[in-house]
């Protein structure tokens, strides 16, 4: 890694020991997934364009809560002509990768956008058998996996505040709040994960 | 809260959607032609009614889409949900069932000021009556 990621600092860093004394393994679990790339991109998927993204990206994700991508490279459906690639940080270009400049290329000159939005969002793993529960507390969607399968995201509000929610596996959702909310989103799931150290009452 | 089913999302609280005002204003074929008093109409003025009332709204946290609605401002019943550029979706037969005057309803008798309380301002409604919705902060 080079020297500028060294000086970077993720949104929720500072809560990093609180995620580790606040998890309750087995139970409910939350860390920090820093520095991910994203990647804001606007365009028709129906369009030449789209189809030249979608070959980036492995698919576009054609409706409200569908994730298309294999392996490390996904995109969430934010609307009709709207999405969000998701990476790992060795994606991006600064670190060797090529996601924003092949979205680049793959858009050209057509109508649309790619904007690097790395520095937007933060990433959150709630992992464990309770973490539905911990969602519940604030979360106006039905969770239930009848309703919200994994593999789907959906952008809603926790605890009265905008994010991307994906459950990636039956027991584990990555929360994509904005970076300026990520102290707050942070201190209020530890306080609602805080009652599953105890031992459940009766 | 209302619960509103997004053409792109399906049903959610309404805390994701933000107003946007009376549906169907169109923009004037040529403002340069209108008098000051006719833009500022255009600009500034909408119904305010009681009853089937056709809006916009945004679902802002989710997919940031636009779409009208055909909401009564009474019983806050959702009647149509239809996209942005669709002609208002005639439903007269629901508006009428959802009419009739009942006790304690808002009824508006002779001139404001004249039929309520002393001391009321000019068109507020009596302490037991419905108020009215505005077209504001719904
Ligand atoms: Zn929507």
């Amino acid at each position: 890694m080079n020297s500028v990621r060294g000086a970077r600092r993720s949104p929720a860093e500072h809560l990093a020991d609180a995620f580790t004394s606040g998890s309750v393994p087995g139970t409910v679990t939350i860390t920090e997934i820093p520095y991910q790339a994203m990647v804001g991109v606007r365009v028709d998927r129906a369009s030449d364009a789209g189809a030249r993204v979608a070959s980036v990206t492995g698919g576009l994700p054609a409706a409200c809560g569908e994730v298309t991508g294999t392996g490390s490279v996904h995109t969430l459906w934010l609307g009709p002509t709207e999405f969000m690639v998701v990476a790992p940080e060795e994606a991006h270009d600064s670190l060797g990768g090529s996601l924003v400049s092949d979205l680049t290329t793959a858009l050209g000159n057509d109508a649309g956008q790619v904007v690097d939005l790395s520095a937007n969002r933060t990433t959150f793993e709630l992992s464990g058998s309770h973490a539905r529960a911990v969602l519940e507390k604030t979360c106006a969607l039905d969770l239930h996996p009848r309703v919200f399968k994994a593999g789907t995201a959906v952008s809603t509000e926790l605890a009265h505040i905008p994010v991307m929610l994906w459950k990636t596996s039956a027991e584990s959702y990555r929360i994509f709040p904005r970076a300026s909310f990520a102290d707050f989103l942070g201190r209020w799931i530890l306080d609602a994960m805080r009652e599953y150290a105890s031992p459940e009452v009766p | 809260m209302l619960l509103i089913s997004c053409p792109n999302c399906g049903p959610r609280d309404e805390t994701e959607f933000h107003y946007g005002g009376q549906a169907h204003v169109a923009y004037p074929e040529s403002p340069n032609d209108l008098t000051d008093r006719e833009w500022a109409e255009y600009l500034f003025y909408r119904e305010n009614t009681k009853g089937t009332f056709a809006e916009r709204w945004v679902h802002s946290t989710g997919c940031r889409q636009w779409f009208n609605m055909l909401r009564d401002t009474v019983s806050y019943e959702i009647h149509s949900i239809y996209g942005m550029g669709q002609p208002r979706p005639d439903i007269k037969s629901t508006g009428q069932s959802s009419e009739p005057t009942q006790p304690g309803e808002f009824t508006q008798a002779g001139e404001f000021g004249q039929a309520g309380e002393p001391g009321l301002a000019p068109g507020a409604a009596s302490p037991t009556a419905t108020t009215p919705i505005s077209s504001e902060g719904v």
